[in-house]
């Protein structure tokens, strides 16, 4: 009797056990890292629903830890113990990672999927592919907004209105980092586009921005988060402020505040995956199941349902529909979008890489000023 | 209290300068609310001594005088922005008719010793409003969170329509996705699965290491008492950096015995301090007592000791309850995804999206946070009044 318990439990487990390693051993768990928010929102909507849909006893947990990834990504690996499976990082973050070899390399050909018309990925993404370890997802852009009530008459149009105090008075909010703002400040300064960078690489242009800012220190308040701003322009507390399109888009379109954005002089910048190095290898096999999907052609299209960020795959910008709730056009809210992107920058991750900390520096001690 | 002095009218010339000081300074205020602090000072004191001449005359009864003045604030604050300057005048309407009897018919003397000088008098006054003040001062912040907790804007920003009192300006949306989104719903069941557990723990220590502290003859009890309250003196980042590459090497990391173990440490330090004032008081001739009839130490400790220590015991477990249930910087090291608490959900969400659903939140804990508070002085009261050391 007993003997006969114990070998129907032993079959019994082996039953179970058989049934979970039977899909390439793939663990079950994925913790994803993001960025909180609508973005978070989007992705969830668009990959991860429809993933687990597809993938019965799956389960994606979020840490929204994406803005502290690189110090969080550091200590895991000091301490041995990497707990996040996927890692949603801007470029820059990408870049720095991959350098210190905290996230893995990627052969994108092998790794993501081709567009449907069979183009290889590495194609698909094209330049957007700016670390080895990187998989791009959007193209995003930080730019200007203002209170439709509050500029008066005449509407700003181009980038510069925020150095205008003398038009649109009152408190504007830029971000608190050297980074746009300096370009912004040059541009208006009269530095052609083109120019900017071996402008800000002397020390004399560096000063020049400096003191093209310092002329609206004053009446600046600098924001770190990406939500600052559109509270910011709730209150009426700034008539102008720089925050990443998207945020406008759910200022304007979804809260609908009297507020109206300027694409003029907007700043690419892109979003997307790392998967950190060191991964156990059924942790490894199911997050590239899951990052494979999650960037194919249909689901970066997808995504633009939710929020107006530009997919980052070529194949992707034809699919790009309506929104989800607000059955809008997304296509002329892209930032990628023909008729917004006539005049642009796109971050220039080479010149950052090898001035921030130096500009960095001269900013801080500007602001302290 | 009865009036201690007998008192009498005042002089003009005391009565009407102090009313449109007064005045004056409440001018500022409505003054900077509508373009022009000076305008606001000097409209405040002309209006104010006028009130007080008026007053001074004595032709109306007092309490019609109060009414009079009361509804001409009120229709004063209504013209100058609209509902709620209506009832902000009316307050400072009542006040102001209330203060200038009370400075003219020199009751503010009847209740302050009769020997005291003008001088002392003043200070008795002013310290009162200093106190006040810092009172304002510190209750507005949360004060104000409150009512923005009901706009039916995503923004934390008093709307028009809330500012009018429209009821289409308030919702209840954010306590609705305070409860319904997993989101907020798995981080209060996190932490009330963490802070329940944490405070037995530390309870259970910090009493047993209180108790065996306040023995004379333990070697060294200073120098364990300064390591085990360490926590609450050693800046928490430092504490939780330590945690969690001491806890990454025992592979407790992300896990959620690691965060009841990490908030326990948090939570002695609150235990230990609290039990070691209620033991000051505490008789030890009673366990001997105990021990003389028969008792061993542990039916001794729950039947003699425990009973008499409970408050103290019971408030310390209340300190470590909140700390464990208000506890964000650890618990972003130590905790993961699957463990994230609530008030690390409404760190992320304050830093990524402004979303007035965290003040919902905050106004549910600050209400949970009263009731304990309420509870533990309710308690301290009841064994302060058990050992005879208070007159009431």
């Amino acid at each position: 009797m007993t003997f006969t318990r114990t070998l129907l439990a032993t079959s019994a487990l082996v039953a179970v056990g058989g049934t979970a390693f039977a899909d390439g051993h793939m663990a079950s768990d994925m913790t994803l890292v993001s960025w909180g928010g609508a973005y978070q929102n989007s992705q969830q909507k668009a990959y991860v629903e429809p993933y687990i849909a597809m993938n019965e006893g799956v389960t994606a947990v979020w840490d929204e830890s994406s803005a502290e990834a690189v110090a969080k990504l550091r200590a895991m690996n000091e301490a041995g113990n990497i707990t996040w499976d996927l890692v949603d990082v801007v470029a820059a973050d990408a870049i720095r990672l991959c350098d210190e070899g905290l996230a893995m390399e990627i052969n994108p050909d092998e790794d993501l999927a081709d567009a449907p018309d069979g183009t290889k990925a590495s194609v698909d993404f094209g330049d957007l592919i700016v670390s080895d370890c990187f998989i791009p997802q959007i193209v995003y852009s930080t730019t200007m907004g203002y209170r439709t009530d509050l500029v008066g008459d005449t509407a700003p149009t181009s980038v510069c209105a925020v150095f205008d105090t003398e038009a649109y008075p009152g408190k504007r909010s830029l971000e608190k980092r050297p980074i746009n703002n300096m370009e912004w400040a040059l541009i208006c300064d009269g530095v052609a586009k083109d120019d900017v960078y071996s402008v800000l690489e002397t020390a004399e242009g560096q000063e020049r921005a400096l003191a093209k800012l310092d002329t609206i220190k004053d009446d600046v308040i600098w924001w770190s988060a990406g939500a600052d701003t559109p509270q910011l322009l709730a209150d009426g507390e700034v008539v102008m402020g720089s925050t990443y399109n998207g945020r406008f888009f759910s200022l304007i379109e979804e809260q609908k505040q009297p507020v109206a954005m300027l694409w003029d002089a907007q700043v690419f910048d892109l979003d997307g995956w790392i998967i950190p190095a060191g991964l156990p290898a059924d942790r490894l096999a199911r997050v590239k199941d899951f990052v494979k999907f999650a960037t194919d052609t249909q689901r970066l299209a997808d995504q633009s349902k939710y929020i107006s960020y530009g997919p980052a795959r070529l194949s992707s910008a034809p699919l790009v529909g309506k929104h989800a709730d607000l059955g809008i056009d997304m296509a002329p809210h892209m930032p990628t979008d023909p008729a917004n992107a006539t005049n642009t920058f796109l971050y220039n991750y080479e010149f950052w890489a090898d001035y921030r900390d130096d500009i960095d520096a001269k900013f801080q001690a500007w602001l302290a000023k | 209290m009865v009036a201690l002095t007998p008192i009498s009218r005042k002089p003009m010339s005391f009565v009407v300068p102090t009313v449109a000081a007064a005045g004056a300074v409440a001018g500022i205020f409505v003054g900077a609310a509508q373009g022009s602090s000076l305008l606001g000072l000097l409209v405040g004191a002309a209006l104010l001594a006028v009130i007080a001449v008026i007053v001074m005359q004595d032709i109306l009864p007092e309490r019609m005088m109060k009414w009079i003045v009361t509804a001409g604030f009120a229709i004063a604050g209504f013209i100058l922005a609209g509902l709620p300057a209506l009832i902000i005048g009316a307050l400072f309407g009542w006040f102001f008719g209330w203060f200038a009897y009370w400075l003219f018919e020199g009751r503010y003397r009847g209740k302050v010793a009769p020997y005291l000088t003008s001088g002392q008098v003043l200070w008795h006054f002013t310290f009162r409003v200093i106190c006040g003040a810092i009172f304002v001062f510190l209750i507005t912040p949360i004060l104000v969170v409150m009512p923005l907790s009901f706009n039916a804007q995503d923004f934390f920003t008093f709307t028009q329509e809330m500012l009018r009192f429209d009821p289409a300006g308030y919702s209840l949306k954010h306590y609705r996705d305070f409860l319904t989104n997993p989101e907020w719903t798995n981080a209060v069941a996190n932490s009330l699965r963490i802070a329940p557990v944490a405070t037995l723990l530390s309870v259970s220590l910090g009493t047993l290491a209180a108790i065996g502290l306040s023995q004379s003859h333990v070697p060294g009890r200073r120098a364990i008492m300064a390591i085990l309250i360490s926590p609450m003196i050693v800046p928490l980042i430092i504490s939780a950096t330590g945690m969690y590459f001491f806890y990454a090497k025992i592979g407790i990391i992300g896990t959620y015995w690691g965060v009841v173990l990490a908030h326990t440490v948090l939570g002695i330090p609150f235990v230990i301090i609290t039990v070691t004032a209620t033991l000051v008081g505490f008789d030890n001739s009673l366990t001997r007592a105990a021990a003389n009839m028969g008792a061993g130490p542990v039916k001794t400790f729950f039947k003699i000791q425990m009973p008499l220590i409970l408050p103290g015991v019971i408030s310390g477990g209340l300190f470590a309850f909140i700390t464990s249930f208000d506890e964000v910087v650890v618990v972003i090291f130590i905790g993961s995804a699957k463990l994230q608490t609530l008030p690390w959900q409404m760190f992320t969400g304050l830093r990524e999206q402004i979303s007035p659903t965290i003040l919902a939140a905050a106004t549910i804990l600050v209400g949970i946070s009263i009731i304990l508070l309420t509870i533990v002085e309710m308690l301290r009261r009841r064994s302060e009044r058990l050992r005879g050391m208070s007159p009431a």
